[in-house]
């Protein structure tokens, strides 16, 4: 089974086979999973922030879409990975309160998700499935056996995609 | 420039935020126990400095259901402010409200219930920051609470992905207050950076 690899907040890391990684209680942050299928290499990203040019202390990378991205791929390259082979599958970026005024902040989780789902357009990188944005927090489990992304939340089934 | 930085701050500007996160719990208790017409006792708050990686891990387990109350403050202070209380504490503070027996134990919070915690979040939050403004002599203004219950990771990404604009590091203050029951509460001050000097400012550094 390979034991689970735990990404934190503003957090990455690699995870070869059997291994499986996980990042809990994702909220408008996105959990960001690539896998290379052919050598059952997996990686896991937990952005907090769309831009790092935009916002003056951006020190670590993995914090940011854009800059966290980047570096899960550069990791994932290191360990053996090929960026031609590598796809994604995305969760997380919700609305945690239900705000009443549209100002940026308010639709963090939104813009979570389109900026990482712009910087893997960008890498070329193709997005198998997704499970985002609505109002609730997910605890997600990559597992590099089969390349199976589960996501959890409170008072739901547990879900595969 | 921003006389403070988050992530080194000194140790004088870290006693008079602490001085002031202990001022404003004090005060939110004493409403809570004119609220709920008992005698409250209430600990000394524990006021830290703390990486937002760490924040959940702190307060409980990442995956672990808090109730959190969120709201915006404008005017003098800009910035947001979260009141968060763990589930087995945010049923005992709605058990009281409601005069259920003491540690009656709910399932689920029902929407009675919901609204119950938003009301004591707006209280708590109400007169920590009255307490705040008061002492600064700056005007604070506050939306309506927003309330959440889920994750404790999840709830506390929103606060900290506001706080990880400006530094990597939250002010945290940890309350305890009741009587047979105690109840645990945190406060999360999430002022922008300029704000921070406007309250040190305020009281004279």
């Amino acid at each position: 089974m390979g034991k689970m690899i735990k990404v934190g907040m503003a957090d990455l890391n690699v995870c070869p086979y059997p291994d499986s990684i996980t990042t809990l209680g994702l909220g408008s942050c996105v959990g960001v999973a690539l896998y290379d299928p052919q050598i059952k290499l997996g990686g896991l990203a937990h952005v907090m922030l769309p831009d790092s040019t935009s916002i003056r202390n951006n020190v670590n990378k993995a914090k940011f879409a854009d800059t966290g991205i980047e570096e899960l791929v550069k990791r994932m390259e290191a360990a053996g990975g090929s960026r031609r082979r590598f796809v994604a599958k995305i969760a997380g970026g919700a609305q945690m309160f239900a705000f009443n005024n549209a100002t940026d902040m308010v639709r963090v989780g939104e813009r979570n998700v389109e900026a990482c789902k712009k910087k893997l357009r960008e890498l070329g990188i193709r997005i198998l499935s997704e499970d985002t944005g609505l109002s609730y927090g997910r605890t997600v489990e990559f597992y590099t056996e089969t390349g199976m992304f589960r996501i959890k939340a409170v008072g739901k089934p547990a879900k595969e995609i | 420039m921003s006389k403070i930085n988050m992530d080194s701050m000194d140790n004088m500007h870290f006693d008079l935020l602490r001085e002031l996160g202990n001022i404003g719990a004090g005060n939110a208790t004493t409403a809570l126990a004119q609220m709920l017409n008992k005698k409250l006792d209430m600990k000394v708050p524990k006021v830290d400095l703390v990486g937002f990686d760490k924040l959940p891990s702190i307060i409980c387990g990442e995956e672990e259901l808090v109730a959190g109350i969120y709201l915006m403050l404008d005017e003098d202070v800009e910035g947001s402010m979260m009141f968060l209380v763990p589930e087995q504490s945010a049923h005992n503070l709605v058990n009281q409200l409601m005069g259920r027996p003491e540690g009656e134990v709910q399932e689920q919070f029902t929407d009675m219930d919901l609204s119950a915690l938003q009301e004591i979040g707006n209280i708590i939050t109400g007169s920590y920051l009255s307490a705040l403004s008061s002492l600064t002599g700056l005007t604070i203004g506050a939306s309506v609470p927003y309330l959440a219950v889920d994750m404790a990771a999840a709830i506390l990404s929103v606060p900290a992905i506001e706080f990880g604009k400006i530094g990597d590091k939250a002010l945290l203050i940890k309350t305890e207050f009741g009587d047979d029951v105690m109840i645990d509460g945190y406060f999360i001050l999430i002022p922008a950076l300029d704000s921070y000097d406007k309250i040190l400012g305020s009281l004279g550094l």
